[in-house]
């Protein structure tokens, strides 16, 4: 099972999406695909760093690929606060300019490019969140 | 990532390659604040050599777009959008805040 852990910095992005990149294609999931779990876990790893560690250089990042018959899975595990996903503001969708505020898309978007999304916290302190990927 | 800015008479033109994420959005803020400060706020953000967008990117243009819509004083306007991105400012209703060209000339033409 492909496993890394990285530096819970923004400067992980990028390498974290990488090693996304490369499972993403060995399990068979075409570009679109790949890019939209790319962008979910970009999504996820920021919210990581922002809000359970509170900052950067706080923790780190374990990530986790599982190639599946039927597409991808990619496991986060993180050691910060949790948080609870239900109290993160809805997107808001067809406001105007003005009042469009900066608040909840990630999560929003993550629901919305993954086939399966599933949050697990722990009594010690940490979240697990594993996303899945249909081919 | 390197960000490129030229100058026009009627626009500016701002062009990023890479990622915009939370590690490099910062940078880009940047250079449209820089435009906004020496009172530049007709802006063209050419996307071509960008391969991935987050929502901090999304942010930033968005923050942009409201400091230059004020006063109706100017617009950001998107060219060259790569198809991935492009349909995920849509799942988030976000696409439809910017006009977006094919190509540089239609948009710097559009000011």
């Amino acid at each position: 099972m492909p496993e890394k852990v990285f530096l819970g910095e923004y400067s992980s992005l990028e390498k974290i999406s990488e090693f996304i990149k490369e499972h993403a294609y060995a399990c068979g999931l075409d570009e679109r695909a790949t890019y939209a779990v790319q962008l979910a876990v970009d999504e996820a790893c920021s919210n990581i760093i922002e809000h359970a560690y509170g900052g950067e250089g706080i923790g780190e990042i374990e990530c986790i690929c599982n190639i599946l018959d039927d597409g991808l899975e990619v496991i986060l595990k993180d050691d910060g606060k949790p948080f609870d996903p239900e109290d993160v503001k809805e997107v808001q969708v067809g406001v105007p300019l003005e009042e469009l505020g900066e608040r909840g898309a990630g999560i929003y978007l993550i629901n919305q490019l993954m086939d399966e999304v599933n949050f697990k916290f722990s009594n010690k302190g940490g979240t697990t969140l594993t996303l899945k990927k249909n081919k | 990532m390197t960000i490129e800015t030229t100058e026009y008479k009627r626009c500016s033109l701002v062009k990023m390659d890479g990622r915009v994420d939370s590690n490099t959005g910062d940078s880009l803020m940047d250079a449209f604040k820089m435009f906004q400060d020496q009172g530049v706020y007709k802006i063209v953000f050419d996307m071509t050599d960008v391969d991935f967008m987050s929502s901090k990117g999304w942010w930033v243009l968005i923050q942009t777009q409201k400091a230059c819509k004020r006063y109706n004083r100017g617009e950001v306007v998107l060219a060259n959008v790569p198809k991935k991105i492009l349909d995920s400012l849509d799942l988030v209703g976000m696409s439809h805040y910017f006009k977006i060209f094919d190509d540089v000339v239609s948009a710097v033409g559009y000011f």
